[in-house]
């Protein structure tokens, strides 16, 4: 089929960009989404012009790195589904596809389809684990861990990192991210010893930068392609209340 | 040169614990005084990363993905074998050893490989106290399930994405670091040339792929945790960005490297589409213990599978191995695989994939209880093909997926270079000549949980006043003029091609003629065609763009340009090893019904390769293989 992609390029942090428009005869309907990219990227470079930079390493929908917000949704139309798991099949023969970057002001844009994840990071960094160093760990069957909490438990630590939900929300808010996190480490006891400081600081990192606030809009549930839930959220806001009122000051 | 494993005398059973009790130590005061390089931040990179910060290392991490969490091991699905026995079932220590040296088909070290299954309870132990997600029975315990052809319930998983889990056990252990100053963490950099000096590993360059900006970083010691080389075949189920880059500029700069022909294909992947194929999918092997495998028994069948009749059908390998049916382990079910689609009888649009076919264990069990089995792994099928396993038969085919060769290390897990290290699957220690399944895993974190920490301790005893490396000797000064040099030759190239044609051209060459089935004349044949895609990347490959940016495609053509060398180095150590074993099988030495052919006599030994220079044939350096403990059996699956 023939498509028209409509792509957001942009040379460096500090270009402006724009949308550029290329034609795409024969794509195949069982190629993979960024496996059509790769078709048009050959082409570009055949043409002796600029291929089109984007993040993508696993292409199973593993690793969190591919990140394209396609016809206005972050990785595409499909629920459940990353950007590197979508298929030509879903669209259709003529379609104007529009590609751009999640968008997001802790997401600066680095290149054409690349953005700068690391304020993810330092929201991890802050308070993302448990405190245990190697050789230190008790025997693994020393602390029973209750099966529904560890199912719970597992739910929340599917979260591939990719940022879909920072680039659905309205507000471009981290908080599924980190509910995810912070319930993930509070649904297990190995996580209970630490539980007021990680939410507290690991919210004032994610805070600082520059994540808008939760107005419970959903749009994150909904994109998030391992289809982590808000209840996440509502652990998070849990946690954190709880965490102010135990903490004590000196 | 002789090459010495320094494998601990004494019993087996006791060689690591009286390794531990005697081995150097570096005292808290001097390990502040000492820097530490990690290359990778995967399973083995970032464990070992975060274990050397803990203990009061200056360590510094590097990792090309934009996190550290999005290494390669991300993908494993299956678990990871540990000998606790909580199954009660008589797994031990000794049995975990037994098995992976038997799996690996007697071409890896005894000494490596029972410290490897020592220190696997400790591994489950570190993991649950870092809050990894590990599945659960109602007693509130783990649960283990059993895997592919062993005896034994040992492996430990998370659903299907124990990979994941583990690493984000490893990557929070990390970050700890991180905030405590211990580590430094430089994300989207990668390692391209290594720093020898007097003889030692003195540190790295580096390319910062936002800005393309050159570094020049030193430490007293680097550890390389980069991963396997299977995208040398182009296509595999590693990610795009995998590559042996890391691993062979060290090999260059005189690191050995061991068996390189050992690569693993797995049999049940999803096959390739169309030319645009990017990479291939895993399958779970577990899939095979409910489908069966089957073709038509004539050549050039185009019917639909529900409208070929049982009798017309080949269930070739129940036909072949009456007792392990579709259970047999992954180099015989891969073979097989090849052989019914190099007949004519392959099926789908390629003719390059069989059958794996569920209607059987529907009928028997119900839908139901297979989707309760495999109900995420038929979903991911049906987002990738279109099509959906419940009602029609899977079509896989074998790819390439782990590899067990990688960087000649001793018992320290350091390679010959004094102070390069190498850990997890770039290494070629564990497994030998075949890997098992839930291994891989395993090997990552002991490497950089609890080896790397006590044996690195041996070597940077007698660093500790050393002081600081300096970047600005004349080492540091060539290696950053020879990587500047070599960017510049490649973007001035400007030839007709791009980087992704020669890759795909060196994957098909690969593939051909030393991937599943190898034989003297093709190896001899791949050698010259590769020498050809050589000289022709190097006059007429197009990268566009320019170095000091963000350029994916000079990225991928430092790559290619390794892969190209080590392609050669792979097939020559293919030809030159006259045997079958684990994944590697020369036709002309099979037994009469078809199985490998071992020569235990002349060829149970490591083959670690020396670099002599360009263009110059690579040096066979041997380690013979000591089995104390173990006796030497042939493999039968009948």
């Amino acid at each position: 089929m023939r498509l028209t992609l409509k792509v957001w390029r942009q040379k460096n942090k500090s270009d402006k960009g724009g949308f550029e428009t290329y034609q795409l005869n024969n794509v195949d309907t069982h190629a993979s989404f960024l496996e059509m990219m790769d078709v048009l990227n050959e082409q570009l470079v055949n043409e002796n012009k600029i291929p089109v930079a984007f993040d993508h390493d696993c292409r199973e929908g593993i690793c969190g790195a591919c990140s394209m917000v396609i016809n206005g949704r972050p990785h595409g139309p499909l629920k459940g589904t990353t950007t590197c798991q979508l298929h030509m099949r879903h669209f259709h023969d003529g379609e104007t596809v529009t590609i751009e970057p999640f968008r997001a002001n802790a997401f600066p844009v680095l290149k054409d389809l690349v953005v700068d994840r690391s304020s993810f990071e330092r929201i991890q960094q802050a308070g993302g684990y448990i405190s245990v160093g190697t050789g230190a760990a008790p025997e693994a069957n020393n602390i029973p861990v209750n099966k529904v909490d560890a199912e719970k438990a597992f739910d929340a630590a599917a979260c591939i990192g990719c940022g879909a939900c920072v680039a659905a929300c309205k507000n471009g808010s981290a908080m599924l991210f980190v509910g995810a996190k912070v319930s993930q480490y509070a649904l297990l006891p190995q996580g209970h010893p630490e539980r007021n400081e990680r939410v507290l600081n690991m919210v004032a990192v994610m805070d600082e930068e520059g994540f808008g606030g939760c107005t419970n809009t959903g749009a994150c549930e909904a994109e998030c392609p391992k289809e982590i839930s808000v209840a996440n959220i509502m652990r998070l806001n849990r946690e954190y209340i709880s965490a102010k009122l135990s903490v004590e000051k000196e | 040169m002789a090459l010495d494993s320094k494998i601990p005398s004494g019993p087996l059973g006791e060689k690591w614990s009286r390794y531990k009790s005697s081995v150097k130590l570096v005292n808290p005061a001097n390990k502040k005084k000492i820097d530490i390089i990690v290359i990778g931040t995967g399973l083995a990179g970032a464990s070992a990363a975060a274990s050397l910060g803990e203990l009061g290392y200056k360590v510094k991490a590097f990792c090309f993905q934009d996190s550290a969490r999005r290494a390669h091991s991300i993908a494993a699905q299956g678990g990871i074998n540990a000998a606790k026995n909580y199954r009660n079932d008589g797994d031990s220590v000794y049995r975990l050893f037994y098995d992976t040296i038997k799996g690996g088909d007697y071409r890896s070290r005894e000494g490596n490989v029972h410290r490897l299954a020592e220190v696997s309870v400790n591994i489950i132990d570190q993991c649950v106290a870092q809050g990894v997600p590990f599945a659960r029975e109602y007693s509130g315990l783990l649960d283990n399930r059993s895997f592919g052809g062993v005896q034994v319930s040992r492996t430990f998983y998370a659903r299907g994405q124990t990979g994941q889990q583990l690493l984000l056990g490893a990557y929070s252990a990390l970050n700890r670091q991180v905030k405590e100053k211990s580590v430094e963490l430089f994300t989207r950099h990668e390692m391209v040339e290594v720093v020898i000096e007097n003889g030692k590993a003195r540190g790295v360059i580096v390319r910062d792929l936002v800005t393309g900006e050159i570094q020049r970083h030193a430490a007293h010691a680097v550890v390389l945790a980069t991963g396997g080389y299977g995208n040398v075949f182009f296509l595999s189920t590693n990610a795009m960005g995998c590559n042996t880059t890391a691993i062979w500029k060290a090999h260059k700069k005189g690191a050995f490297f061991g068996n390189p022909c050992f690569t693993q294909i797995h049999p049940t992947c999803i096959p390739v589409h169309g030319e645009y194929q990017s990479k291939l999918t895993l399958m779970s092997e577990s899939l095979r213990n409910d489908g069966r495998v089957w073709v038509s028994k004539s050549k050039g069948d185009k019917r639909k599978p529900q409208d070929i009749p049982e009798e017309e059908r080949d269930y070739y390998l129940e036909r072949k191995y009456p007792s392990f049916g579709n259970l047999v382990p992954r180099d015989i079910a891969s073979r097989a695989a090849k052989e019914a689609c190099d007949d004519g009888r392959g099926v789908g649009e390629t003719g390059m994939a069989v059958y794996l076919d569920f209607a059987d264990a529907i009928k028997k069990y119900g839908k139901d209880t297979i989707s309760a089995r495999y109900g995420n792994l038929f979903e991911m099928y049906e987002k990738i093909t279109g099509e959906d396993p419940y009602t029609t038969p899977m079509m896989i085919y074998p790819a390439v997926h782990y590899t067990m060769g990688g960087l000649w290390v001793d018992y320290n897990l350091m390679t010959n270079v004094p102070g390069m290290y190498a850990t997890g699957e770039c290494n070629f220690s564990d497994h030998g000549a075949n890997r098992l399944g839930a291994s891989a895993l395993m090997q990552g974190l002991a490497d950089g949980y609890f080896v790397l920490p006590y044996t690195i301790g041996d070597y940077l005893s007698g660093e500790i006043l050393t002081g600081k490396i300096k970047t600005d000797s004349t080492a540091f000064d060539e290696a950053e003029k020879n990587v500047r040099a070599q960017i510049e030759r490649l973007m001035n190239i400007k030839g007709t091609k791009s980087v992704d044609y020669y890759h795909r051209k060196l994957g098909k060459v690969m593939w051909d003629k030393c991937g599943m089935a190898r034989n003297a004349t093709g190896l001899s044949e791949a050698i010259e065609e590769i020498k050809k895609i050589k000289t022709e990347f190097w006059s007429d490959v197009k990268i566009p763009g320019t170095a000091n940016e963000l350029n994916p495609e000079l990225e991928k053509a430092i790559r290619v340009a390794d892969f190209i060398e080590l392609g050669e180095l792979m097939c020559l150590d293919a030809l030159h090893r006259e045997e079958s074993c684990g994944g590697h099988f020369r036709t002309e030495f099979q037994t009469p019904d078809g199985e490998a052919l071992r020569n235990d006599d002349k060829f149970a030994y490591v083959g670690a390769w020396e670099y002599k220079g360009e263009n110059q044939p690579q040096e066979l350096h041997k380690e013979e293989l000591v089995f104390e403990s173990v006796h030497l059996t042939q493999r039968s699956y009948k």
